[in-house]
């Protein structure tokens, strides 16, 4: 499954990718063509108005959903369902509440018939580096939220995937802990090195993080659009160059005028 | 940057036990517990030694708590009683055992697959809503009148609150949890085994729990209408002969068998639910 260490890895191609919904017996069209080649490594935001299919995308990348038409490759070889190569954290943490911390963040790894005390070796290490080493024993009831969607991400981040898909997993969390989180997930994609493919209505969780931000039209007709974000990291909120990044994505979505906030209420 | 440096944002959450000096009040908040728990129960029993040993009852219908611990005693020393206990334990547990062996995997198996759970929920629920002494003398017909008409009328009422809430944990189990196990690449057996399963336990332990209250109501019922042994017919025996003390000594064996059955079931349950908050 995995190819080759040497080659790239986690490089995703979409073609011609399209996807509708029966609504009311009506067909939905949610993605439409959608082209897209997401190089190995890369960090992709995903934005756009909700209802605009982003979930839709990601699931389809995490092989949850079929498409209608078009294609997707990983590494240049079609995608045939969910494959351990990637991994998907969920806007909600989904932790099994039967499992402590440690039992959680080896789930992915004991279904995937991992030696026991190998995956629990794995699983500290990942909860160490999302701050929970204290925590290993601990029940999900006992964790707060921003606790809990850190355990989702170690847990996702245990099997090594080559590609992490994310859906909106800070959008519940407070306005701290985010910005905690977005710095960790940040120094997380640099040292895994993995593909990420971020889903967000935060436009500058959106900028702080992604080397491109796609934006996903609702408007029948109304195409894709990619925009780079051409800035050195580590990134600074406060930076001009960020703050005009920030002002030209709102232009995006006509909301262009002096910018006091970053979260467009979508 | 490291976690430590963030200070007062790592939401943490001690999770280590209060300090010994705090042992004191820690005593004192449970005994307030207990009493606040089992205060009116203390009462009850005082109420009935104080008002039959001054008279206020009739102490030849409600004798007094020692007369009847005494009978009691007497009972189980010579014997008398403890091959009724033995004979009660043996009709409940192995109708109560058969449920549990019958109703749990078939309730695992059906919850999971929609088409068989709809189309036996109709029946399902006819039979449970049939009360199980109506039906008594249907097994009676075909089983006779001995052991086996008992333990199948007990098992036929245990197993369907075991069944349906089966079916009811493994329908509420979040099937967004199986997506998550699924993403990683789990079999259906898998999803099984590490989801659905551990999921549905704690509605497992509220079937249990229902079928064990069962299981002791048909059993008295079953032995008062047709046994010449048991605890159920003890009391009923008991009551003919007049020996009141000796009823009531039997009617709180029963009591203590339920409380027993129930107490070793939240036990059981705290033991394998250390994650979920057990209600009694
Ligand atoms: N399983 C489904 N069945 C029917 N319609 C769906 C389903 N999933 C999503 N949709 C519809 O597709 C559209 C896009 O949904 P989604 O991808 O969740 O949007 P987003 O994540 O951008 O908010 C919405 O209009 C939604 O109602
Ligand atoms: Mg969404």
């Amino acid at each position: 499954m995995h190819a080759d260490h040497t080659t790239r890895r986690g490089e995703v191609t979409i073609r011609d990718l399209s996807k509708s919904f029966a609504l009311n017996g009506q067909p939905l069209p949610v993605l439409r063509n959608l082209q897209l080649k997401i190089a190995s490594g890369e960090s992709l935001a995903i934005v756009g108005p909700s209802g605009c299919g982003k979930t839709t995308l990601l699931r389809i990348l995490a092989g949850l959903e079929q498409p209608d038409a078009g294609q997707v490759l990983i590494d240049c070889l079609p995608m045939r369902g969910m494959g351990a190569e990637r991994a998907i954290i969920f806007q909600e943490p989904r932790l099994l509440p039967w499992l402590t911390v440690l039992g959680n963040v080896a789930f992915g790894l004991d279904v995937q018939g991992t030696p026991p005390a190998e995956a629990k070796a794995r699983a500290r290490h990942y909860i160490r580096l999302v701050g929970l080493a204290d925590f290993e024993t601990a029940f999900p009831r006992q964790l707060s939220g921003g606790m809990a969607q850190r355990v989702g991400i170690a847990r996702a981040l245990t099997v090594q995937p080559e590609i992490l898909l994310l859906d909106e997993p800070l959008g519940a969390l407070d306005a701290m802990t985010k910005l905690i989180m977005q710095e960790e997930l940040s120094r997380i994609w640099r040292e895994e090195q993995v593909t990420m493919v971020l889903v967000t209505h935060d436009l500058e969780e959106a900028i702080y993080l992604a080397d491109r931000v796609l934006v996903l039209p609702k408007e029948k007709g109304a195409v894709a659009r990619l925009i780079e974000v051409n800035l050195p990291r580590p990134r600074e909120r406060s930076d001009n160059d960020f703050v005009a990044m920030r002002r030209r994505l709102m232009a995006e979505f006509g909301l262009s005028r002096p910018v006091m906030g970053s979260n467009v209420g979508l | 940057m490291t976690y430590q440096s963030f200070g007062p944002y790592t939401e943490a959450r001690r999770l280590e036990p209060a300090p010994s000096a705090a042992l004191l009040q820690r005593a004192a908040t449970i005994g307030g517990t207990a009493l606040s728990r089992y205060g009116v129960v203390l009462g009850f029993l005082i109420l009935w030694q104080v008002s039959a040993s001054l008279g206020w009852v009739n102490a030849a219908i409600f004798p007094a708590l020692d007369t009847i611990v005494v009978a009691l005693a007497k009972a189980l020393a010579s014997g008398q009683l403890v091959g009724d206990i033995a004979i009660s334990l043996q009709r409940a547990g192995i109708a109560f055992g058969a449920a549990v062996i019958v109703g749990i995997p078939l309730g695992l198996f059906m919850g999971q697959i929609r088409a068989v759970e709809r189309a036996l929920d109709p029946i399902l629920q006819l039979f449970r809503q049939t009360s199980a002494l109506a039906i008594y003398p249907i097994f009676i017909l075909f089983l006779g009148l001995g052991e086996t008409s008992k333990v199948a009328v007990i098992f036929w009422a245990t197993l369907f609150p075991l069944l349906l809430a089966t079916i009811g944990g493994v329908k509420e189990v979040d099937s967004k949890l199986i997506e998550m196990a699924r993403t990683f690449g789990a079999s259906q057996t898998t999803v099984f085994a590490r989801v659905v399963l551990p999921a549905s336990v704690p509605a497992i332990f509220v079937g249990l729990r229902l079928s064990a209250t069962t299981a002791l109501l048909l059993l008295i019922a079953a032995e008062m209408i047709g046994a010449n042994k048991g605890l159920g017919f003890q009391v009923m025996n008991a009551q003919y002969n007049f020996q009141i003390p000796l009823m009531f000594g039997a009617i709180f064996l029963l009591a203590a068998l339920g409380l027993t059955a129930n107490a070793a079931l939240v036990a059981l349950q705290h033991h394998l639910c250390r994650w979920s908050i057990v209600a009694r």
